[in-house]
């Protein structure tokens, strides 16, 4: 359980991070609460011969409310989210998600960055920013481009970032009065990911639903969009009915790409994400009332 | 800490080391030219070794020597087996590979560098090439016609095939009014990790010529013994040292390929090498535990009365015979299906066998779990049959109590016990009407709340030494104790029975504290180390305080015999009307005359006045080997709730009420049962190795396999009922592994119970969420079907 060689920098400034990853393009991986990327390493699953450390760079972690919504720095870590007021009351279920990421010493050093770089497809950060939407900063040596979230997560492990690119910041939209917010998680027994977990962002407004955004993770190769699940809700009465009608369709998008393992067939996780999609749509449903 | 007391819950001395990291382990061992080593370790399940090339390796920054399995062969012997049934297939066992592999994780080769990284970085660049041959993982298909095979000393992968029995099943079943249950009884395999995996250090003194072997173990003794067999050196030349051990639970109870091959390693290369296993190695080349799978029936009446249990068993032995591997599904499984009951016939069948898989032996509870699995499970099965509930099916067939040796149908003595009262208590703590009223509100409201039993028995204290020699063992299985009194009273005691966790150290100090009247923190406890003390045993099959407590108690009883015939000299008195007690020699009816045992130790150093013919010092070295095991047993009570969406199972309570005698320290007992219950808890819900068929692990990591965490329990309810065992002096008994032994099936059962209005009967651990919802599913159809084959029926 040893890494291969590699190098390794630690710079304190963003100008410094980014001219490290465009002078070793390709080589080198951005390394942040390290709790996904060490382990690959000393599995030897992956082997970088550069890594640029953004820990010792100031001014990446906060959680600011701005432009009617709120910023929150890329090595703002899972602990700080759970913790952070204004998250627990802008966005709860982001809060909630992060609080149930793994165990205490992972969520005192992973990132929201560094998870929604990493775009694991148990991941739960990528699914709660998907259904909350909002967008992606990120910047190079030379320039900066926001990407939105719809854009960002490409493929197993893969994002719309590019290998000079730095996440400085995620951009979250606010949210209209009578939204209400949920994330139903079902973890795997060992590694505590998720086997599945659905995140609902509902607006209610005169007894029926004006927005839903509605993301699957865990089972899929990536956090996806139910948005079958989205447009059974849209412009709906919530009653029982609805939600158990909404949730059946959660899989729906994901289809035959349903991730199989030794801890859930396809057709139980199938199963679970329509049960967590029904439990997820209720509380956040509750919460809007 | 003061003098002590036989039965105080006094603190654990090793916890501040522990605790605040200044414990040293194998890892902390640095020794000057300390060189590293990684393993090189087959990919494929079952190959033949075509040809290993190390030029690249060789030239690799910072090596130092590369050995392959053909470099080394003559001086690595063949790992050892330390437990011989009649007509045992005993295949070769190199340390290093040289011919064939046989499972994934097999070492076919060592890499030395300056730095551990070094080494693991040119451990890549060995290129072997292997002729991949077809593999088998499962015991049963492995014993068919045509499966591959591994060793060709053992046709059909059979390693042993193994009777046990007592009554006559045969004749029993005869009895029209006999009702059979049967169901296959799947025992899964599981992976020990223990926190610290396991690490080696040796150093060879090329101008003494001896070896020192640390090693993270739980018998420094026998690791002596055998390495000095195994690679024909001189025991005397051979040290081992047990530093601290993180945890073991029976893993580290062989000796290991490693240990061998850094011991000649470093002989060769004539300085220390260090190997330290990696997780994600250990859960390849550690021993994993386990893996049965087996035939039960119990055959009963309708009234309830058990007439018997039989098994077809298939053990999985792994690709090696590991050094107890014949043991533990043979006589440490076969010798408990009596349980606590009557059980007037039973017979037992056992296939060890081969199979391209991590050889697998001893962890915690070791066959007894299996078998307290199949009983326990078995004997809710044939009370669902009959309709009664499981606890007056239980009553009705326990042994009434004993006090001092009852012989049970398989030819065992149980040394003493009272399983009613015990089950009784454990009821009463529960309160078990209030519960089933609870279960029947719930399931109108279409909840799943079930309760599960287990009324274990178990075997421990290992072992009476002539016993153990005619079913099988190669080594004594008694303990030894020294116990050195220093000139100035102070006390060091010297265990052959170290410690992976349990509290040694605590406990020792705590009986000789009791026993002597000196201070706790006057007594030094040694263990771990062959040079320190005697020839000793370990630990293993929790015999520590039965076996090695004794030993430890046989030594202070000479000490205190010495002394008090010296302090008799001293005072002017004869020895009959001297008294010893909280640490001070006094004559009978004359207050004046008292002398402290620091006092009479000082004098037995001195030497100025002994009586005629006494030897000066005060020292004494004591080998304890009991006559019987001792028989720890106990009721456990778990709750489950099963969530109807996911399938999901809550435990939500758990009672558990053991009898392991008369009790040292509580506080460690409470401790070994909460992580027992938690391993038992484990294997019910969570954990499972699992193997491709082609013989790779999927559960590689503990991203795969899942151990239990704190958040799976409740607050445990543990209490107590005391029969002292008239084995050994102190009337203790074995409390290492009854949580284990015990929890599986109480966890097992209470799903089942849960789930059996829907007709649910039996269901193969561990209960997953998928395998409960399943279950459920599967039931629901077959009512549904019924339902429709009625009205059919009807129309």
């Amino acid at each position: 359980m040893v890494t291969s060689n590699f190098d390794y920098f630690a710079p304190s400034t963003l100008d410094e991070a980014t001219s490290l990853l465009s002078k070793y393009r390709g080589e080198a991986k951005v390394l942040a609460g390290g709790h996904s990327l060490i382990p690959m390493m000393k599995l030897r699953l992956a082997e970088p011969g550069i890594l640029v450390d953004i820990g010792q760079i100031e001014g990446l972690s906060y959680v600011r409310e701005e432009d009617g919504g709120v910023s929150i720095g890329s090595m703002t870590t899972y602990r700080e989210m759970a913790t952070s007021s204004v998250i627990q009351s802008n966005y709860p279920l982001l809060a909630d998600a992060s609080s149930k990421v793994a165990d205490l010493q992972v969520r005192n050093r992973g990132t929201i960055g560094g998870s929604l770089a990493h775009s694991d497809p148990a991941g739960d950060i990528p699914a709660v920013i998907l259904a909350i939407g909002g967008s992606v900063v990120v910047r190079t040596r030379r320039s900066s481009r926001e990407i939105n979230i719809d854009r960002f997560q490409v493929d197993l492990l893969t994002t719309a970032l590019r290998d000079n690119e730095i996440i400085t910041e995620i951009k979250l939209p606010g949210l209209a009065s009578g939204t209400g917010t949920a994330y139903s998680k079902f973890h795997q027994p060992a590694s505590h990911y998720a086997i599945t977990g659905v995140a609902a962002v509902i607006t209610i407004s005169g007894g029926t639903c004006t927005d839903a955004r509605i993301a699957v993770t865990g089972a899929g190769d990536k956090a996806t969009r139910a948005r079958r699940t989205e447009r059974i809700l849209n412009g709906k009465e919530i009653t029982p009915a609805v939600i158990r009608r909404a949730a059946s369709r959660a899989a729906a998008e994901i289809g035959d790409a349903l991730n199989e393992d030794i801890h859930a067939s396809a057709e139980y996780r199938e199963h679970l994400t329509q049960v967590h999609a029904g439990y997820a749509i209720e509380q956040a449903v509750a919460a809007a009332g | 800490m003061p003098v002590t007391t036989f039965g105080d819950s006094v603190r654990r001395t090793e916890d501040p080391r522990l605790i605040t990291g200044r414990g040293k382990y194998v890892d902390d061992i640095r020794l000057p030219g300390l060189s590293h080593m990684t393993f090189v370790r087959s990919p494929y399940a079952h190959a033949n070794i075509k040809s290993i090339d190390t030029t690249v390796a060789a030239n690799a920054p910072g090596v130092i020597a590369i050995f392959t399995g053909a470099d080394l062969q003559e001086q690595l012997g063949g790992l050892p087996v330390g437990w011989l049934l009649p007509d045992l297939k005993q295949p070769k066992h190199p340390p290093l590979a040289f011919e064939t592999v046989r499972y994934v994780g097999d070492a076919v080769a060592v890499v030395v560098a300056d730095t551990p990284y070094q080494a693991a970085d040119a451990a890549e660049l060995v290129e072997v090439d292997y002729e991949v041959l077809p593999a088998i993982v499962n015991a049963e298909k492995a014993t068919k016609d045509g499966a591959p095979e591994l060793h060709a000393e053992a046709p059909n992968n059979i390693g042993f095939d193994f009777s046990v029995g007592g009554g006559d099943w045969d004749e029993a079943i005869k009895d029209p009014d006999v009702i059979i249950v049967k169901e296959e009884i799947i025992n899964q395999r599981l992976i020990p990790n223990s926190m610290e995996a396991r690490g080696v250090v040796a150093d060879f003194d090329p101008g003494r010529e001896n070896l020192t072997l640390y090693t993270s173990t739980q018998i420094p003794h026998l690791v002596k013994m055998l390495y000095a067999m195994v690679t024909g050196t001189p025991e005397q030349k051979v040290r081992v040292i047990a530093p601290e051990v993180g945890g073991a639970f029976g893993s580290k109870l062989y000796l290991y390929a490693e240990e061998v091959v850094c011991g000649i390693v470093s002989k060769q290369l004539g300085r220390p090498v260090k190997w330290i296993e990696g997780r994600s190695e250990a859960y390849i080349a550690t021993t994993h535990g386990r893996d049965h799978i087996g035939i039960a029936e119990m055959a009963g009446k309708k009234n309830g009365e058990i007439v018997g249990i039989k098994i077809e068993l298939y053990a999985n032995l792994g690709a090696y015979l590991s050094t107890f591997a014949p043991l533990i599904p043979t006589y440490f499984f076969g010798l408990m299906l009596g349980g606590v009951y009557k059980m007037p016939n039973i017979s037992c069948h056992v296939y060890g066998v081969f199979t391209n898989t991590t050889p697998v032996d001893a962890y915690r509870g070791a066959g007894r779990p299996e078998a307290t699995y199949v009983v326990e499970r078995m004997v809710d099965r044939f009370a669902a049959e009959i309709g009664r509930d499981p606890v007056v099916v239980r009553r009705k067939n326990m042994l009434a109590s004993h006090k001092n040796g009852r012989e049970v149908t398989l030819g065992v003595t149980y040394d003493s016990g009272d399983y009613k009262a015990n089950l009784n208590k454990a009821l009463e703590i529960f309160d078990y009407p209030a519960f089933r009223a609870e279960q029947r509100a719930a399931r109108r409201e279409g909840k799943l709340l079930g309760v599960g039993l287990s009324t274990y028995i178990e075997i421990s204290g290992a072992a009476p030494s002539a016993v153990a020699s005619s079913l099988g063992a190669g080594a004594g299985l008694w303990e030894s104790a020294a116990v050195r009194v220093h000139p100035t009273g102070k006390v060091t005691v010297y265990s052959g029975s170290s410690p992976s966790g349990q509290g040694h150290e605590t406990a020792w100090a705590q009986l000789a504290s009791s026993e002597l009247g000196v201070p706790m923190e006057d007594i030094e406890i040694l263990h771990g180390d062959t040079d320190q003390g005697q020839f000793g045993t370990g630990t293993f099959g929790s015999r520590s305080v039965s076996v090695g407590g004794t030993a430890i108690h046989h030594s202070v009883t000479k000490i205190i015999k010495k002394a008090t015939l010296l302090a008799a000299h001293l005072m002017e008195s004869d020895p009959k009307f001297v008294t010893f007690e909280g640490g001070s020699f006094a004559v009978e009816d004359i207050p004046d005359k008292s002398m402290t045992f620091q006092e009479v130790a000082g004098a037995a150093y001195s030497a100025a006045s002994l009586p005629p013919g006494m030897e000066p010092g005060l020292d004494e070295t004591s080998f304890f080997d009991p006559t019987n095991f001792t028989w720890p047993y106990g009721s456990h009570i778990a709750v489950v709730e099963i969530d109807q969406d996911t399938g999901k199972v809550d435990l939500i309570r758990y009672v558990a009420v053991d009898d392991v005698g008369n009790v040292l320290n509580p506080m460690i007992v409470d401790g070994m049962l909460h992580g027992g219950i938690a391993q038992g808890v484990g294997q019910a819900l969570t954990e499972a190795a699992v193997y491709t068929d082609d013989g790779q692990l999927l559960s590689g990591s503990m991203m795969d396999y899942a151990m239990p965490t704190a958040d799976l329990f409740p607050k445990f309810e543990t209490d107590r009922t005391v029969s002292p065992s008239p084995v050994n002096e102190l009337g203790v008994k074995g409390a290492g592994e009854t949580g284990t032994i015990a929890a599986s099936p109480a966890v097992m059962n209470a799903v089942i119970d849960a789930l059996s209005h829907l007709g649910v009967r039996h269901m193969n651990m561990p209960a997953t969420s998928e395998k409960v919802w399943r279950a459920i599913q599967d039931a629901k159809e077959a009512q549904r079907a019924a339902r429709a084959a009625a009205r059919n029926r009807g129309s």
